[in-house]
């Protein structure tokens, strides 16, 4: 479970994020949508203590994120490209996270089996460097390194962005499966209101930094959110 | 146009993320420039009197030695001047002729203070020379043709900079002359002295040099107006990974994943790869030290000592943990402990500086001193530089591209200003002790004490791991901040 309060950051007396109250119950597919500059990437990097907050604070399974390291052991996550270490193959790359979370190779390697479908034969044992991989194959590369381990939270930023279609559903019945059988938390933004309503239980919106939304999904909370975002009541806010 | 380029490089100046360090840096090199503009000054001045009391005819005493000059003048650009870092690749598409942006970075190079400082020698030398009667004309070719090898220099070291093949040819050069020179197999001045004599002697000749800088100019431009394409023409092609398993690595545990990675980084980038070349060519530095006549004393056997045993701690540890800036957020939020990440950086210099101690051991040939130097020097290396270099590693917030293909016109120098000066005090600590105690005492003592040192180093090894990780995570966000402004 991750409960935030009070959290606020602020660069240079502008607010970025405020969040009051947030409480991300375990196993929940949180679905994290706003327009840009809205604060989805500064609250991950905040939920992974990778920028401190101006006050307030984000706790991990208990665990307050800046003050103990110990959330590390249960928490995977892909936000750019800074997740990827370049001069290791992909197979190196899934050996070297696995390593981290007590897996062996043979581990790793049963593991992936369940991703021959979303590498497409372009990733496994191509003997390429991951800096020379196309964009949309160090991506997958990313978010299967986030899966690695099995941990009980998942944070994936803008996941289907850069993206073939094909994968991307493919991508997204691995979420529901992982989301479903292993009770994982995950923690996805998007821009893309269709397939973060496909995949997520919950949606909150975020605008300026502020929640603006939080629905549980259903049948009409796509279209919501399209009238929503369409009506540019953002502009008024 | 180049209004707007000013505009930019002082933005980019003032808006680093280094910009501190940056500027404490400036400070001090601009007091050492200004501490040396006034003896080369003086110097200017003075020098024609001082080989005139000396019975030296002033003119021909300098040009026997200029060719040193000439020569060093070359390696400290190619240490210290940096190319200056423009990041073109956003130009490239925007409406400017390349030949601006190309125009503007090679003039910027210029003005520099490697091509100011002579300046402020030869001018009052030929000053000097004119008022005691010296031909006006043949000074003043004289003096054009030393300012046309200046810029020549700069042009010069600009290509070495991006044309490895050049840089070698130079190293190879320099290096077989600075040998038959210094084992007195061949006295260069005998040649030299005639060429810059000849820019006196014939005004042609010496007015003629300006031709040098010139055409090296020209290639420069159409060297990099070529190169100016982000595309893999300059590149070459994608090479096939090799695979190794680094299996010997395992009785490490823990620490064996993080020093597969490393090797990995070394091994597969060329600049933590040209890095770790310099740091073997520390080796030999101290046999340079040690068959000198002038640094016989003991103090710089342990000098040579700590340079030998520690090229890789030196080279490689100063930029930790530079070297992981592009996936820092990775190892920030994967499942390691600080202690541990931190605990596999010092594993991997101790190692090294392992490995340079017992290559080292050749140094034996020159007597038990020199050896107790080294063991001394390597012992210190291990239990007190190791960790210092660590704890500037918290400080030095530069982000290292370790891709190869961005290098042009970027700042790719393994050996910076920078490094160097965080060397000092990892330098000056043990020769302090040791002069103590060789003095109080006597040399044995000396090397036992700097050794000592180390082993107490070792001892609390936990106590600063403590400390050194504290500040890692006090500086953790400015680290991540700093490392997210590649360019």
């Amino acid at each position: 479970m991750i409960s935030i309060e009070n959290l606020q950051k602020i660069y240079n007396q502008v607010t970025v994020l405020h969040i009051p109250h947030l409480e991300i119950p375990t196993g929940q597919s949180f679905g994290l949508v706003g327009n840009n500059g809205a604060g989805k990437t500064t609250l991950f990097s905040l939920v992974l203590d990778l920028i401190a907050p101006s006050s307030g604070s984000v706790s991990s399974n208990g665990i307050i994120v800046s003050e103990s390291e110990d959330w590390k052991k249960f928490t995977g996550a892909f936000i750019d490209e800074s997740f990827l270490i370049g001069y290791l193959t992909p197979e190196e790359y899934f050996y070297f996270i696995g390593e981290l979370r007590g897996l062996n190779k043979s581990d790793v390697n049963e593991f992936l089996q369940q991703f021959t479908e979303l590498f497409n034969d372009e990733i496994l044992n191509k003997r390429k460097y991951i800096r020379d991989l196309s964009k949309g194959n160090q991506k997958k590369v990313g978010i299967v390194g986030a899966l690695i381990g099995g941990p009980q939270v998942i944070i994936l930023d803008e996941p289907f962005a850069n993206l073939d279609p094909t994968t991307q559903y493919r991508l997204k019945d691995i979420i529901r499966q992982f989301a479903a059988e292993k009770n994982t938390t995950f923690l996805i933004s998007s821009h893309d209101l269709s397939h973060t309503t496909e995949v997520c239980s919950r949606i909150v919106v975020l605008n300026k930094g502020e929640i603006t939304k939080d629905i549980q999904t259903n049948a009409e909370t796509l279209k919501e959110l399209e009238t929503f975002f369409s009506k540019g009541v953002f502009g008024e806010v | 146009m180049i209004k707007t380029f000013l505009f930019l490089e002082r933005k980019a100046f003032f808006r680093s993320a280094s910009f501190k360090l940056n500027l404490a840096l400036k400070i001090i090199f601009g007091i050492i420039a200004a501490f040396y503009t006034v003896m080369v000054l003086a110097l200017g001045v003075s020098v024609f009197y001082i080989l005139k009391e000396k019975k030296l005819e002033p003119l021909s005493a300098v040009n026997t030695y200029l060719i040193y000059w000439w020569v060093m003048d070359l390696v400290s650009r190619y240490f210290l001047q940096k190319s200056p870092i423009m990041y073109v690749k956003p130009f490239l598409t925007l409406p400017i002729r390349k030949r601006k942006i190309v125009s503007f970075f090679l003039g910027k190079t210029a003005i520099s203070f490697f091509n100011i400082y002579p300046a402020f020698f030869f001018l009052p030398f030929s000053i000097v020379m004119i008022v005691n009667g010296y031909p006006v004309m043949q000074v003043l070719s004289w003096h054009v043709a030393i300012m046309a090898l200046v810029f020549a220099d700069n042009y010069l070291n600009l290509l070495m900079d991006n044309l490895d093949r050049l840089f070698v040819g130079v190293f190879i050069v320099l290096v077989s002359f600075a040998a038959l020179q210094y084992y007195g197999l061949l006295d260069i001045t005998i040649y030299s002295t005639p060429v810059f004599q000849a820019f006196y002697n014939y005004p042609l000749v010496g007015f003629g040099m300006l031709i040098i800088p010139v055409l090296l100019y020209r290639y420069c431009f159409a060297y990099f107006k070529n190169n100016l394409r982000t595309d893999e023409t300059v590149q070459p092609k994608v090479k096939e990974a090799q695979i190794e398993n680094f299996t010997w690595l395992e009785k490490f545990g823990t620490l064996s994943t993080f020093l597969k990675n490393d090797i990995k980084l070394i091994i597969r980038n060329k600049r933590s790869k040209s890095t770790v070349l310099i740091s073997v060519l520390f080796l030999f530095y101290g046999i340079l030290i040690l068959t000198n006549k002038a640094y016989q004393s003991e103090t710089w056997k342990l000098f040579a000592g700590l340079f030998v045993t520690g090229g890789f701690l030196f080279t490689f540890g100063g930029l930790v943990p530079s070297w992981d800036s592009a996936y820092y957020p990775l190892m920030m939020s994967q499942n390691i402990r600080y202690k541990e990440y931190l605990a596999s950086k010092w594993w991997l210099i101790v190692i090294a500086t392992l490995i340079s101690t017992i290559l080292a051991s050749f140094y034996i040939i020159m007597g038990w001193k020199v050896y107790l130097a080294i063991i001394a020097g390597g012992i210190y290396n291990i239990g007190v530089n190791a960790h210092l270099v660590l704890l500037g590693g918290a400080y030095v917030k530069t982000p290292i591209d370790l891709a190869s293909g961005k290098k042009i016109l970027g700042d790719k120098k393994a050996f910076n200003a920078k490094t160097l000066l965080l060397t000092l005090p990892k330098l000056v600590l043990p020769l302090l002790i040791f002069y103590i105690f060789y003095h109080v005492w006597n040399v044995t003592a000396g090397y036992l004490s700097v050794a000592v040192l180390g082993i107490l180093g070792l001892a609390f090894r936990n106590k600063m791991f403590s400390i050194i990780e504290n500040i890692y995570k006090k500086e953790k966000y400015s680290t991540l901040a700093a490392y997210r402004q590649k360019n």
